[in-house]
């Protein structure tokens, strides 16, 4: 009895051991006491970062992203929950017991040791021995693109050299997962693009578990697996770059990542999973929900996914009407500022195609059409 | 002109520092150095003689006492670092908003006056004082027992006195360690000793290594503390000088003593920086 019900673990016992994931926060919470008042930097977070995965947390200045980190680094013990590694909760386990690795937003290298002892530090502490610390060392300075830097101090180094230093300083440890807070924030445009790509590389080339703070929205879609966009201490959603961008979960979400319209309609039909809303004048939007009627919607359309044509679009689309505004020329693409019938004011980005003039003026009145699978219900209320 | 102007800058602003230093150390001192090689006496005058005999009579006579002021000197310099470092240390990492109170507390008894602050210890310190008095007369110190007029006596006051001279630089030392960087190590798999070892200490030593110059000087070359607390058998080098100078009119002498006081103390304090204050030393500290 007990052999058939253990068998499937058994059968493939490699697939068990990978589905445990590398950092499990189950309802973990934060409060820090300061001058007598109460803050709650994170109010309670579940979250399951697979091995092996580049994950992002991204979220506005002061959300609680460095306080997630920090708890599950083991310089800060959750207030309430509990953080697990690799399925083992970490409660009082101390910074230095725990696997894991943390690059500081500030780099934080030791300024008083060469290059080579920054990156052997966390060798050197464990014992390992010489011969196998300098061979580590130089192959993972090799990585990160600094060989022949080693026996300089990190005051000695440009900002994405000492970056780079940090890196290989966390990532020489072989731990189970590193923890990297705003590592590039501190980097200028163009070495920022390029260590995000450096990043990335690494990652692939080392195969640990990223966990990757930011606060830049390009960067998280870029870069991630998955990502969990947090708001005021909590997660407001959690998915894929895509399905964060394409399908924002709330308001908030879909205001933060890229540029988002919103909407808002008067259910007037509804039936067979869909609803129609009224917006402004002849203005009509099919979301994939029931609403009662009369019901007043919120939905968000990327800007990018809008048509804009002067003549009505044909049936089948959602559409809205209303007045160019502004039309502001980029190059590569060109943005209409549309305040619509309803009284919104939606953008729409065009690709500019080859020899095409411009679909509308400053002052043309217009249609903004799209595919019913764009449109994404964020709220209603009655 | 604008360009010369520029480069002139630097110099223009070491000049007022630089005048004061020429005028007011500089001269003085080739005038003493002069004078520690005449002969003479108060009464027929000093004449320039070259008499480098001074600086030889200065060692036979008072070589003992010169050997001695280094000793305390050491003395009190260690005691300095034993009793600042962990209170530095304390108000720099756990002294949270009121860092500034508590060092502001600990530099308090150093606005009274230097000379009064040691004549209080002495004061407290005397056989039968507030302090030996109850004990002597309880029968818990044998009647023999002093602590005035002892050695000990006089590397206390000393050590007491110019405290704040370790404690500030080795405070300001700590302070300015990124906190970040300390976790750092903690990350790295180090224990608290030897995130201490490794990075709180390596990081700190500039300000010990000034600590001990600011200390170490002032106290071999101290002459209040053990006229005052040491009596007729502690006698250290700066209290010598002075009487020689003031009390035997032996200008000479004084000022020959007084130069080797200081090439000694020169000659230690190079010895000193040369093995501590170099760069290899924090890194191996590091390792
Ligand atoms: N030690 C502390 N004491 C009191 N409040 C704190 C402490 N650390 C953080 N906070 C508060 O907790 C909240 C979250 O801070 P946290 O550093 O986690 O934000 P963050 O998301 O990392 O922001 P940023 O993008 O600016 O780095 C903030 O409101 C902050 O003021
Ligand atoms: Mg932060």
């Amino acid at each position: 009895m007990t052999e058939t019900q253990h068998a499937p673990l058994r059968d493939d016992p490699g697939r068990a051991e990978d589905a445990v994931p590398a950092i499990e926060l189950a309802g973990v919470r934060k409060e820090y006491h300061a001058y007598g008042e109460t803050v709650a930097a994170v109010q309670g977070v579940d979250l399951a970062i697979a091995q092996g995965e580049f994950f992002s947390l991204l979220g506005p200045s002061g959300c609680g992203k460095t306080t997630t980190m920090r708890m599950v680094a083991g310089f800060e013990e959750p207030t309430a929950g509990e953080v697990y590694l690799l399925g083992e909760s970490v409660t009082g386990v101390p910074a230095n017991r725990r696997d894991v690795n943390m690059v500081f937003q500030s780099y934080a290298l030791f300024p008083h040791m060469s290059v080579f002892e920054n990156v052997a530090f966390g060798l050197r502490r464990k014992r390992t021995p010489k011969a196998e610390i300098t061979e580590r060392v130089t192959e993972m300075l090799r990585i990160v693109d600094l060989t022949g830097r080693e026996r300089r101090r990190p005051s000695e180094l440009s900002g994405g050299q000492q970056q780079r230093v940090a890196l290989a300083r966390a990532l020489v440890n072989r731990p189970r997962a590193l923890l990297l807070d705003e590592p590039l924030g501190a980097l200028d445009l163009k070495l920022r693009q390029a260590m995000q790509v450096e990043l990335k590389r690494i990652q692939r080339e080392v195969g640990i578990t990223f966990v990757y703070v930011t606060h830049d929205q390009g960067e998280a879609l870029t870069m991630s697996d998955r990502i969990a966009v947090m708001n005021d201490g909590l997660v407001e959603q959690l998915g894929t770059p895509r399905e964060i961008y394409e399908r924002p979960a709330s308001k908030f979400v879909a205001g933060f990542i890229g540029t988002s319209n919103l909407l808002a309609g008067d259910a007037v039909e509804s039936g067979g999973g869909t609803s129609v809303l009224k917006h402004g004048d002849g203005g009509r939007i099919e979301v994939g929900r029931e609403f009662a009627t009369g019901d007043k919607v919120e939905l968000t359309v990327r800007p990018e996914k809008m048509q804009i044509t002067a003549d009505e679009p044909g049936d089948g689309l959602c559409r809205v009407h209303g007045k160019v505004s502004e039309v502001v020329y980029l190059g590569t693409s060109t943005n209409y500022n549309v305040t619509t019938d309803g009284g919104a004011d939606v953008v729409v980005f065009v690709q500019n195609a080859m020899n095409a003039e411009d679909v509308a003026r400053r002052g043309d009145t217009v249609w903004l059409s799209w595919e019913p699978q764009h449109s994404y219900v964020i709220g209603s209320a009655e | 002109m604008r360009r010369l102007r520029g480069a002139l800058a630097p110099y223009l602003m070491i000049l007022p520092g630089g005048l004061w230093m020429a005028v007011f150390f500089v001269v003085p001192l080739v005038f003493m150095f002069s004078v520690s090689l005449m002969t003479g006496n108060i009464i027929d005058g000093f004449k320039q003689t070259w008499h480098w005999q001074n600086y030889t009579d200065g060692f036979h006579t008072y070589g003992d006492k010169l050997v001695r002021s280094l000793w305390y000197g050491l003395l009190a310099t260690v005691a300095c670092i034993a009793l600042a470092y962990p209170a530095a240390y304390w108000i720099a990492f756990k002294g949270g908003r009121r860092k500034s109170t508590y060092l502001f507390l600990l530099l308090l008894p150093f606005f009274v006056s230097f000379v009064l602050r040691t004549l209080a210890w002495k004061l407290v310190l005397t056989d039968n004082g507030p302090l030996l008095g109850p004990l002597r007369n309880h029968g818990l110190l044998p009647s023999d027992f002093h602590v005035l007029d002892s050695g000990f006596a006089v590397v206390s006051g000393l050590t007491y006195n110019f405290l704040p001279f370790m404690v500030l630089p080795i405070y300001v030392a700590l302070e300015r360690i990124d906190y970040r960087v300390i976790e750092a190590s903690y990350d790295l798999y180090a224990s608290r000793t030897q995130a201490f070892l490794r990075v709180v200490l390596p990081l700190s030593l500039p300000g010990v290594f000034a600590g001990v110059i600011m200390t170490f000087v002032p106290v071999a070359s101290d002459y209040v503390n053990s006229e005052v607390l040491g009596g007729p058998n502690n006698v250290m080098i700066g209290h010598i000088i002075r009487t020689e100078y003031f009390d035997n009119s032996s200008y000479a002498l004084a000022s020959a003593l007084s130069f080797s006081l200081m090439a000694l103390l020169l000659v230690g304090i190079f010895a000193y920086a040369r093995a501590l204050g170099t760069e290899d030393v924090l890194e191996a500290a590091g390792r």
